[in-house]
């Protein structure tokens, strides 16, 4: 082949690596990357976003449904500092990124120039890796390297800054793909006697507990997480990311863990005797007071991330390894067992919290439309088979609270970074990973104004997702926390919203706005059948709560029912 | 317990490496005491020696950290008696203080430093040694009129004998088996 350009070379490069959809936004530092784009129409889908946030969450939710890494494009200055809050959230949430940013031509670096940012610099602590490009020639090591660093291992996004001559440059091209570098271990080396002291553990239990998390989920393990649950009879919870790793109908399946969780798999968190916790990391929504949290219990703990065993617990067996091939091990060492009686102090429990909690919330006596029985119908309706993208808030713990997750990779929240305006950005990418696939966007009045824009990008590429708002009319999760805690002084979290149906129907999406609870199953059925976008408008109760709560430095013994 | 730790940190040499290291001690508002950087016995690969004040948990945890960046081929940390240490320091001070007889000889001896050069206008020693040496000869040389002064970070090598190429070795051969 003769010599090809830098900017012909990164495209050829994420062809190679077997890119076809691309999020992002134009400008001028990354137009030699948009100039050779404009030659690979066939074999990349780019997909022009409003802004660059919306450009990294799409690529988040394509990644975290699809199982592929998500690629974004924006350029130097603004573009690249739009897309530091995505970078942060797919960090936190160990989500497979390869973020690409135009820089100033290289003589101009450390000038000032035009729309230049040390975007270098300033990306670097919220990226699993990120480097600089200065010549053409060095594209696609940088790139191989790039997809190989974010995708194994734990995963998480990587950004590659390459400056305009980069671009420019001429260069043979020729792709190799990356599969080791010196310093980086993309798996670990699984201690064996590490297993045999947890299966050792396991086995004289009286009450054994699994909690699990998403790194079931990016290592592929549902099947072995059943198989050593069932053959195990231990019971099973889920952190938020967990949501959908486990069958939620499944006789040992317990519920939801953390701040807004269920009560039972909160309380008996400090009543069991060994707790296998696998592919999460202990996030102090899950914990609560961690000088108080299962402090009884002998902890084994599995993670492909080293750093965070005996981070926040101490554990009696650290097992350093990949969810899917540690759960593997273990099935073969443990026994069977089954463990009635323990399953049964947490049904007892759960009828508890459905007696004070949930029977209220889904079949509500209230004037207003409750959240709960939304969701509770909205799962119902889907079979809890849609892929269903959550923003940040009251919606959120309500949706991981009443959504049975019944389908794998279809839970798309932002978890540890808490990202409002997530949501339908996400969707957005979730539907183009998946597109047989019903997606529902779950979004509060907060939320959907902060990413507003991006229906101009359903509106463009005709993206048939469901937009499923919420409106209380507030900033509920911060409301309730005022109610609760700051003497119900509502300070700036009462939010005057726009008409969101005529806004819809200015980006031509189909539009329905309810506020009775008559109207609730039928307009749900609509928004479902619907062959195009559509977004649905629920008023409901204004100053609703969710409970069970544990409150910041609660125990998790300590969970308010009310 | 607070006290002293030797992180020794082996790095392949690209661009940004402190910076990556450092944002990490800086995220946990802890106080790097010093700080040195240098190339190491391998080829390409560069080693820092950062000293810190802090419990050994705190330490711990944050080596993980230090360990997880991708360009990181190992990191260790040490408490001061599981390592041989040295600074090392530079003293100007005017040459006619120094000339004029008296005390300025016995010091030099005493303090097994090194006089590096003599001007006309200045003279400079150098002593090496552990920080609390250091300071001694600096309150002993500040009445003859001390005009600089400066004192390296420190520099640590670990007592225990394994070598850095064993323990790439080690990794290798891990990653072969994983």
């Amino acid at each position: 082949m003769s010599q090809i350009r830098g900017a012909e070379a990164v495209i050829r490069s994420l062809v190679a690596e077997g890119v076809d959809t691309v999020f992002g936004y134009p400008g001028g530092a990354i137009m030699p990357i948009y100039d050779a784009l404009y030659d690979f129409k066939e074999d990349v889908n780019h997909i022009l976003v409003r802004h660059e946030q919306g450009a990294i969450h799409a690529a988040q939710g394509f990644a975290r449904t699809s199982e592929k890494v998500g690629v974004c494009f924006a350029t130097s200055g603004p573009g690249a500092t739009n897309l530091i809050t995505g970078l942060a959230d797919a960090m936190i949430d160990s989500t497979p990124l390869v973020c690409i940013t135009g820089q100033v031509a290289s003589h101009l670096l450390g000038t000032d120039a035009f729309q230049e940012t040390d975007v270098i610099g300033i990306s670097m602590p919220v990226t699993k890796w990120n480097v600089q490009v200065k010549r053409a020639e060095d594209i696609p090591v940088a790139l191989a390297k790039a997809f190989f660093i974010a995708k194994t291992g734990r995963p998480g996004p990587v950004l590659i800054d390459i400056t305009k001559d980069a671009q420019f440059g001429m260069m043979d091209f020729e792709y190799e793909f990356c599969t080791d570098i010196r310093s980086y271990f993309q798996k670990p080396l699984i201690n064996r006697a590490a297993i045999s002291d947890a299966a050792k553990l396991l086995n004289s239990a009286k009450k054994p507990y699994i909690l699990v998390g998403q790194g079931v989920v990016l290592s592929n393990a549902e099947k072995e997480l059943l198989d050593f649950a069932e053959k195990t009879g231990i019971p099973v919870a889920s952190t938020l990311l967990g949501l959908g790793a486990f069958p939620p109908d499944h006789p040992l399946y317990v519920g939801y863990l953390g701040m807004h969780g269920n009560y039972a798999p909160n309380i008996k968190t400090n009543e069991c005797d060994v707790l296998f916790a696998v592919g999460m990391r202990f996030d102090d929504r899950v914990t609560g007071d961690v000088e108080r949290y299962a402090k009884q219990a002998k902890i084994i703990h599995v993670d492909i991330d080293f750093a965070e065993l005996n981070k926040i617990v101490t554990n009696e067996v650290s097992i350093h390894a990949d969810a899917k091939e540690a759960l593997a091990l273990l099935t073969q060492e443990v026994e069977s067992r089954t463990h009635e009686a323990w399953i049964q102090e947490f049904r007892d429990a759960e009828k508890i919290e459905f007696e004070t909690v949930v029977d209220d919330a889904i079949h509500p006596k209230h004037d207003r439309l409750q959240m709960a029985e939304v969701i509770n119908m909205l799962s119902e309706k889907t079979d809890g088979k849609a892929i269903v993208v959550t923003d940040v808030g009251q919606h959120q713990m309500i949706t991981s609270r009443y959504y049975s997750y019944k389908r794998q990779n279809a839970n798309i929240t932002s978890g540890g970074l808490g990202t409002m305006g997530f949501s339908l950005p996400a969707a957005i990418g979730a539907k183009l990973g998946n597109p047989e696939a019903t997606v529902v966007a779950v979004i509060g009045d907060g939320g959907f104004q902060m990413t507003i824009q991006e229906l101009g990008t359903i509106l463009q590429f005709n993206i048939d997702i469901k937009i499923l708002i919420l409106n209380n009319n507030f900033l509920g999760m911060v409301r309730q926390w005022q109610e609760l805690f700051f003497e119900k002084r509502y300070s700036f979290t009462d939010i005057v919203n726009p008409n969101f149906i005529q806004i819809a129907k200015g980006y031509s999406v189909e539009a329905k706005r309810i506020d009775t609870r008559p109207e609730l199953t039928g307009a749900l059925d609509e928004m479902l059948s619907s062959k195009e976008a559509f977004l649905l408008e629920v008023v409901v109760e204004q100053e609703e709560n969710v409970f069970p709560m544990v409150a910041t430095g609660a125990s998790v013994s300590e969970i308010r029912l009310k | 317990m607070e006290s002293a730790y030797n992180i020794s940190v082996f790095t392949e040499n690209s661009v940004g490496m402190l910076n990556r290291i450092t944002i990490i001690f800086t995220r946990r508002h802890i106080n790097i005491e010093s700080i040195t950087a240098s190339e190491s016995e391998i080829d390409g690969i560069h080693r820092y020696t950062i000293v810190v004040k802090e419990p050994k948990e705190v330490v711990r945890k944050v080596v993980s950290q230090i360990e997880k960046q991708i360009e990181v081929v190992k990191a260790f940390y040490h408490a001061d008696n599981e390592v041989v240490y040295q600074e090392i320091a530079l003293y100007k001070l005017p040459t006619k203080m120094i000339a004029s007889g008296g005390d300025a000889e016995r010091i030099v001896r005493a303090h097994h430093a090194r006089i590096l050069t003599i001007e006309s206008e200045f003279t400079i020693l150098e002593k090496t040694g552990y920080p609390e040496e250091i300071k001694v000869l600096f309150n002993e040389l500040k009445p003859f009129g001390l005009l600089e002064f400066v004192r390296s970070g420190r520099v640590a090598i670990s007592k225990p004998m394994k070598t850095l190429e064993e323990h790439i070795e080690d990794m290798n051969e891990e990653k072969i088996k994983a």
